[in-house]
């Protein structure tokens, strides 16, 4: 308790050396990161639930009677030029052009639309033809796995309209940036997700 | 002074977030690649193998996901002080467990313990 000798005064030089030290935000992004690896776990259980039930088709419909792989390809190439378009977003982010930044982030936008437009038109096809999630375990592995996913591109698609929304109404601060890089690896990681989704769902069922 | 706020805000995010146009572009051109040739092989049955065929497109996953990582979400060893790195390789490691323990123990479950599995499966 030596510091207690120490007269108050000096107090503040302790708080300003702290105060450095912590920057807004600086770890906000090993944060998101670690909600990234977790939310990693929650798809690893989804694949492995896919893995094990994915060939009791209870004498129901196959992935070779359901899939339509060309669709599954336009699919995979909108998710990937979504990515690709993100990172132009980022770019004109970092050169601080916010009507760039703006025009990128919506053709991004659109792109997530239009994926998962078709992925909900894949779903319903599949169950006008009978090939619910209640029709066996490989279509409940299916629909949950798939259906995750396409869960998560909708909200990363609400969080994209929020943050259009916020960098219109004030800029590119530095919160903003913060939140536009936060939502980068978010929709990286999807990306990331899908191409175990179209390699072990789409391609490997087709060579069962 | 900006140029020192701009200093110190790259060495915060360490190599997090920025990227180039021209390693945006790398990144996007292997990805088609790598998904092009996947789909390619399954849609022609290129090799008669189907075996082979599935470990070739797991090794073009892979490779894709790394491509992914680096060229996208710009992981190099040294972000976030190499935390970001840390919780990675924590998390694959979680997954690698998962995913064969999980086949591994079910494959023998459904082989040892269901005989008439096999020839329900074959069923229309």
């Amino acid at each position: 308790m030596a510091s207690t000798a120490i007269a108050a005064g000096a107090e503040p030089v302790f708080h300003l050396e702290e105060e450095h030290a912590h920057a807004e935000g600086g770890s906000t992004m090993l944060g998101f990161w670690l909600y990234l690896m977790s939310d990693c776990l929650i798809f690893a259980m989804l694949f492995a639930a896919f893995g094990v039930l994915g060939g009791n088709y209870a004498a129901g419909p196959a992935p070779k009677d359901l899939f339509d792989l060309g669709l599954v390809a336009v699919n995979t190439t909108m998710l990937l030029l979504s990515s690709i378009t993100y990172g132009f977003a980022m770019l004109t982010m970092d050169k601080g052009r916010v009507g760039a930044t703006q025009a990128w982030l919506g053709v991004t936008m659109l792109f997530g639309l239009a994926f998962l437009s078709i992925e909900l038109y894949e779903f319903a096809h599949m169950i006008h033809e009978g090939a619910t999630p209640q029709r066996s375990a490989f279509l409940s592995s299916f629909f949950t796995l798939v259906g995750t996913h396409g869960l998560h591109v909708t909200f990363g698609i609400v969080w994209m309209v929020t943050l259009m929304v916020q960098v219109a109404r004030y800029g590119l601060i530095e919160a903003n940036r913060r939140r536009l890089m936060c939502l980068s690896m978010f929709w990286h990681f999807l990306d990331v997700v899908w191409i175990g989704v179209f390699t072990f769902v789409y391609l490997m069922g087709m060579l069962r | 002074m900006s140029a020192h706020d701009h200093a110190d805000h790259d060495h915060t995010h360490g190599g997090a977030a920025h990227g180039s146009l021209k390693g945006y572009l790398i990144g996007f051109f292997l990805s088609v690649v790598l998904t092009a040739i996947p789909f390619w092989m399954v849609m022609t049955g290129a090799i008669d193998n189907k075996q082979a065929t599935a470990i070739i497109i797991m090794a073009f996953a892979v490779v894709q996901i790394v491509v992914h990582m680096v060229f996208f979400l710009h992981m190099t060893p040294a972000s976030e002080g190499g935390w970001s790195m840390l919780a990675l390789i924590f998390t694959v490691i979680l997954v690698v467990i998962v995913l064969s323990g999980s086949l591994w123990v079910m494959y023998h479950l459904n082989a040892n313990m269901m005989p008439g599995l096999h020839e329900m499966r074959e069923m229309p």
